[in-house]
């Protein structure tokens, strides 16, 4: 496997006096697609600046391939960035831009064209080698920027909210071609967002963070279908979630009470004791939305009553807001899938019951909110 | 109708250039192709005197001179002024510094001259420091000397560097320098490599602004320097109030005037030189198979 692992070890860092980092630390591994996700100011791009070097840690130990890193400068790191706002030297030409690297290093101008015409080529752009960054779109110029971080071979890229700039559309498709680089040139990347879909899109394992601290490490799927925390929870995705007394804990089997909604099932672990408070989750697209009172069959299945406060048509799905009888909002995702088969529609106002089963329902964690 | 307006609003800033730049520009302009009268002024006959008489081999020594230490200033404030502008732009208290920067401008241009008198003369503060500490028994003549000259011209003259040097660093993104970092370019590379050439607008205005003031400088070399460091602003004004050759005083002027404005006009004319391009002589080289072999 190419590139390298990284290894950050209880690293904090200040501001001032603000705390950026508390404490923080992980392990990515080679050749990993790593993300860290969290909305701004949460000290993502604190932990990519530690990485590239341009900044230090307080305390806490980053090793790059076991080999501790501290006081080297961004120039010694064999790991290259990805700059928000592409950084791209205004006075020099799209292929000078990549050459960059090369220049610095004195390569002979020949080996310098092959390597800056292949790296331009892996990004689709060698047409445009004699031009400005200004005279770019955003998407090229993001592509640029991504060809001179790679031409100096580095083993990690660094990329730090690289797509913010470009339009929806465009962003699909640069994740996309993102995600193919990095299974041609095969080495680690690590990728700050705030963008919950980009980040489930193409990682193989996600960092969510919130003030400065970790909350979980895991696989897109373990990040969304088991959140630890209620932070993570309503961070990534949109989610429902319910204050719940617990009645009786057996095994995985739970059941709880939520005041004014009465007695509620929950397959999942835990360590609370029956008469303490827990959170629990239930994701839109897991409730089932009816007018008629649905058969339960004797299974672990919750339901729920109210009327459709606010309908919200976006074509491939409908998403209900829900007011229950409590009072309390759940947000329900319809997907139309099957809408030629003539199912009743459910408008504004109307009355509906809401269904889904333990099993989808997890407990999460206050803390970290 | 809004034309007429327009020429409304310009016309008192038209009528001022006309009456205190254009006209006694053509004054001068005039007088120097005059001939000199017997006591002063001039008298009305058409001559090219004036002009042959600056072949003197005196007032082609002092142009070399003015040349020269303008040069030398220029570039000593340019040197200053650039750490100062970096450091300004990137502090966190950008308005106390550009104060401080701009404060000396309150103060008269002559009072600043006489402090650095106070400072550096015979009987100055720096002598009586070096005679406490011992250091020498005679006073050290600091002042009447070309370096004397020098020193107190880019004192006079940095703030005028500074602060367009300040003003391009402070637009200058400094991600690019990060990114330089991070391309494997040393610090000291990143500045040369990315900051100056993206500085250079700021850095010709911050060289005009003091090498255009400097040539013409005056009342500096009179009351700092010595035999040595006498500038054309200084032969101008002696053939004006002690030799009384005004249209020679003109001719110089002109020169000085011609010569200043000649090198502004070339350096806003200036294109902005193209990037080297490896394209031009090379078309086929687009030509590049993915792999990256031609």
């Amino acid at each position: 496997m190419k590139g390298a692992d990284v290894n950050i070890e209880g690293v904090s860092k200040f501001f001032g006096s603000f705390q950026a980092l508390k404490n923080v630390s992980l392990s990515i591994s080679k050749g990993e697609f790593f993300s860290l996700l969290g909305p701004s100011g949460c000290g993502k791009t604190t932990v990519l600046r530690l990485i590239g070097g341009f900044e230090d840690p307080d305390s806490g130990s980053i090793a790059i391939d076991g080999k501790s890193v501290a006081g080297l400068p961004p120039d010694k790191r064999r790991c290259n960035t990805v700059f928000q706002s592409y950084a791209l030297f205004p006075h020099l030409s799209v292929f000078e831009n990549v050459a960059f690297p090369l220049r610095i290093r004195k390569v002979p101008q020949q080996l310098v064209r092959e390597k800056v015409m292949h790296y331009l080529s892996l990004v689709q752009l060698e047409m445009h080698a004699p031009k400005k960054p200004s005279q770019l779109s955003g998407g090229q110029r993001q592509r640029v920027a991504i060809a001179r971080a790679l031409i100096n071979e580095p083993s990690i890229l660094l990329l730090d909210e690289p797509l913010s700039a470009l339009d929806a559309k465009l962003r699909q498709h640069m994740l996309m071609e993102l995600d193919t680089i990095h299974d041609k040139v095969g080495i680690t990347f690590i990728y700050v967002t705030h963008d919950q879909q980009e980040a489930l899109s193409v990682s193989d394992r996600i960092a969510v963070m919130n003030m400065g601290e970790v909350l979980q490490i895991g696989t897109p799927r373990q990040i969304y279908e088991n959140p630890a925390t209620e932070f993570v929870a309503r961070f990534i995705g949109e989610t429902n979630v319910f204050n719940l007394k617990i009645i009786s804990v057996d095994g995985t089997k739970i059941r709880g009470e939520t005041e004014g909604l009465g007695s509620m099932f929950v397959d999942d672990e835990t360590d609370a004791k029956p008469g303490e408070m827990v959170l629990a989750t239930i994701r839109p697209e897991k409730i089932r939305i009816s007018t008629e009172i649905p058969e339960t069959n004797g299974g672990r299945i919750n339901i729920l009553h109210g009327f459709v406060a606010e309908p919200i048509y976006s074509g491939f799905q409908t998403k209900y807001v829900v007011q229950l009888d409590t009072g309390m909002l759940v947000t329900v995702y319809r997907q139309h899938a099957n809408w030629s088969e003539g199912i009743p529609d459910i408008e504004w106002k109307d009355e509906v019951y809401l269904s889904f089963s333990a099993a989808d329902m997890v407990i999460v964690e206050t803390q970290g909110q | 109708m809004r034309k007429q307006v327009g020429l409304l609003y310009t016309l008192p800033q038209i009528l001022w250039l006309v009456v205190f730049f254009a006209a006694p520009l053509c004054i001068i302009v005039m007088y120097s192709f005059l001939k000199k009268g017997l006591y002063g002024g001039v008298e009305l006959q058409f001559s090219l005197e004036a002009y042959t008489a600056m072949a003197n081999p005196n007032i082609v020594l002092v142009t070399w001179r003015t040349l020269k230490i303008s040069i030398i200033a220029t570039v000593l404030t340019l040197l200053i002024a650039l750490p100062c502008g970096y450091s300004i732009a990137r502090s966190k208290n950008q308005a106390i510094r550009l104060f401080l920067v701009i404060v000396p401008f309150w103060t008269n241009f002559l009072v600043r001259i006489y402090a650095w008198i106070a400072i550096m003369g015979n009987e100055g503060f720096l002598n009586d420091i070096l005679r406490a500490l011992r250091l020498t028994t005679e006073s050290v003549q600091f002042l009447y000397n070309q370096a004397a000259v020098i020193l107190v011209l880019v004192y006079m003259y940095l703030p005028y560097a500074i602060l367009p040097l300040f003003s391009t660093i402070d637009k200058f993104d400094f991600t690019l320098l990060d990114a330089a970092r991070d391309l494997g370019a040393t610090r000291f590379q990143s500045y040369v490599r990315v900051l100056l050439p993206n500085i250079k607008g700021g850095l010709v205005t911050a060289g005009l602004f003091t090498f255009v003031p400097i040539f013409g400088a005056y009342a500096v070399p009179l009351l700092i320097g010595g035999k040595d460091s006498y500038m054309l602003g200084n032969i101008i004004a002696d053939q004006l109030t002690k030799t009384r050759n005004w249209p020679l005083a003109s001719s110089i002027s002109m020169t000085v005037t011609v010569l200043t404005t000649g090198l502004v006009f070339l350096i806003a004319m200036r294109k902005p030189r193209e990037q080297k391009q490896v394209f031009d002589a090379d078309p086929a080289f687009l030509q590049v198979a993915p792999d990256g072999k031609r």
